[in-house]
């Protein structure tokens, strides 16, 4: 195999199936295919649905053996979980999920660069590499990692959940980045080197605009994935550095018969993700197939 | 030892001439630092466990660490608790992704498909891949499958079923329905992104050479789907696999262990009883476990993902 074959297998390793606009067959809105998709979308949505339900009613009224559907809203769950201190863990969630969100786009975006649009020899590789660190079972690492945060003091810090969440997410942004990067028109770049712009001139005005999107959605699922990680933050973290999901188990211990409130706390810790995965949909799909899927 | 061997490329002719060695450092250059990082952070704890896996080490006794070479994964391989988490964690695993993944088609069917709301619909339907594990189980732990105050009790009160208690009677199909409503959306999107980018045309030839619905499906949307099933069930098991949170929140791995599964039960062990060298032996052999299974699945990818591609 000459490397110019391996660059093209490369190139098509990450471009989808072009997209066929042939018009579809016009087929006018079913109504029975309606009617089963809006009750399956309902099911599934259900549980969320009733969650957010459950958050503003009173403990009696959550609990009940016929469940009430129509009651007056109150908002006294949620006074009761922002009393219960779930701010700083709501600012050690927020500190995680940015600073490695930075830190994943400044690693992966130069190395994305490297293995599309000038790509390095044993292009593959490195790929299969990072995408392997995705395959290992993080429970094997969790006892080196909670040691030498031990002996480092690092238990307890926020600085070493950003350190594993950058680790965690890099992988999925490298290819990620790659699948926009390959995107990128060869004519422009050429121009560029035409013109004899200088490598630093053609990523900043060529390049980054083209995949400026890209970047955003990259961010998009690494904030997901960090907000909701649980595992590090349970083993690594007590007092100082807990983040929302740690709160929240912590809060079943303490309030564990109240339906409501933890509804209420559930619903806070859930609907910022909620939100943004609404609203960049197809980007998501794009991010959780390792950019093999616009 | 912890990367999984992709098949060699063969390299270019060796050209030892030193300018030729700058350049291929310049263009390595902005490689290295994520490369340098992902290897420390996440293939340095794999050397060092491997390393304790041959100590015997118990965290809260300072100085008993000591060499005891494979006496760990002795231990592992007689411990009936080891192997009861191991099948558990494949039944989850398999069970997870094999429903989720038939779900998931039979949804992107019907969301390929144009009703009334189908936007909507569709977001309804990704949320649950959205809500945080942590949250989801708890919400599925309480307000769903409560004995008493659950709403499926209620719901299936008519059929004659009262205050049954789902997650002491059956804990693991109970963490494995929060893992496949988590997990559903998941591989319905990837499926439908399938679905969307098939020809129509052919379809639509063959719809007018007389083929029936089920035939087209099964002669033409199907192996087309092919490399998307394949993708999102190597994805889902990669996540599944790992699965901790669901198992955390509902059932602690209980009754005994019977809910359990490896992540869960090493991390009792290092945690909770304290054996470093016993968790590591467990790690050691899990990821010699995922290495094997790992290699096939990333071949599956490749070829998913590489030759056919221009062709499709």
């Amino acid at each position: 195999m000459t490397s110019a074959d391996i660059s093209t297998a490369e190139a098509g390793l990450a471009s989808p199936a072009p997209r066929h606009v042939t018009p579809r067959k016009k087929r006018g809105n079913s109504l029975p295919l309606g009617i089963v998709g809006w009750v399956v979308g309902i099911v599934f949505f259900f549980p969320v649905l009733w969650m957010v339900l459950t958050s503003f009613k009173t403990e009696v009224q959550a609990y009940t053996n016929t469940p009430h559907l129509f009651f007056t809203p109150t908002l006294t769950q949620y006074k009761a979980v922002f009393d219960s201190g779930i701010w700083p863990y709501v600012a050690n969630s927020a500190f995680a999920t940015i600073v490695s969100t930075i830190l994943v786009l400044l690693l992966a975006t130069p190395c994305a660069f490297a293995l599309s649009l000038r790509p390095v020899r044993k292009t593959r590789d490195v790929l299969f590499f990072f995408i392997s660190t995705k395959m290992l079972p993080v429970v094997a690492a969790i006892i080196p990692i909670y040691i030498a945060a031990r002996d480092l003091h690092m238990l307890d810090n926020i600085f070493t959940l950003v350190i594993l969440y950058t680790a965690m997410n890099l992988p999925i942004a490298v290819w990620m980045m790659r699948s926009f990067f390959l995107e990128v028109p060869g004519e422009l770049l050429e121009a560029a080197e035409m013109d004899g712009a200088p490598l630093r001139r053609t990523v900043t005005e060529v390049i980054l605009p083209v995949v400026a999107p890209g970047l955003a959605a990259t961010a998009l699922i690494c904030c997901i994935f960090s907000w909701n990680e649980f595992f590090f933050a349970v083993n690594l973290t007590a007092t100082q550095a807990a983040t929302v999901p740690v709160f929240l188990v912590g809060f079943i211990s303490s309030e564990g018969l109240y339906f409501a409130q933890l509804a209420a706390a559930a619903t806070v810790a859930t609907l910022p993700v909620i939100l943004a995965g609404w609203v960049a949909q197809r980007q998501l799909v794009r991010g959780l197939s390792f950019g093999a899927i616009k | 030892m912890t990367t999984i061997a992709p098949p060699v490329a063969a390299a270019r002719p060796a050209r030892a001439r030193p300018d030729r060695r700058r350049q291929g450092w310049v263009r390595r250059a902005p490689l290295l630092p994520a490369l340098v990082f992902t290897i420390i952070v996440t293939q340095l704890p794999f050397v060092l466990t491997l390393w304790y896996s041959l100590q015997s080490w118990s965290l809260v006794r300072p100085g008993s660490q000591h060499f005891v070479g494979f006496a760990n994964y002795v231990d592992v391989f007689q411990d009936s608790q080891f192997r009861t988490t191991a099948l558990n964690t494949v039944i989850m695993t398999v069970g997870t992704v094999l429903i989720a993944m038939v779900i998931g088609v039979a949804l992107a069917l019907l969301l390929d498909r144009k009703f009334l709301g189908r936007g909507i619909v569709r977001t309804l339907l990704i949320t649950p891949f959205l809500v945080m594990p942590v949250a989801g189980a708890l919400v599925w732990k309480t307000i769903m499958l409560d004995p008493t105050f659950g709403i499926v009790n209620f719901l299936l009160r008519p059929f004659g079923i009262g205050h049954f208690n789902w997650i002491g009677s059956f804990p693991l199909g109970s963490v494995m329905i929060e893992m496949i409503w988590q997990w559903t959306p998941f591989m319905m999107l990837l499926v439908l992104a399938g679905l969307q980018s098939q020809p129509k045309d052919i379809l639509e030839a063959a719809s007018t050479d007389g083929a029936r619905p089920l035939q087209i499906f099964r002669e033409l949307t199907l192996p087309h789907l092919r490399r998307y099933i394949e993708l999102g069930i190597v994805l889902g098991a990669i996540y599944v696999v790992n699965e901790f949170d669901a198992v955390y929140m509902m059932t602690q791995g209980g009754p005994g262990i019977s809910s359990a599964n490896l992540p869960f039960y090493i991390y009792q062990r290092a945690f909770l009883g304290f054996q470093v060298g016993q968790a590591a032996a467990m790690g050691v052999v899990v990821v010699v476990a995922t290495i094997i299974i790992a290699t096939f699945a990333l071949r599956l990818i490749f070829t998913s993902f590489s030759g056919t591609e221009q062709a499709a």
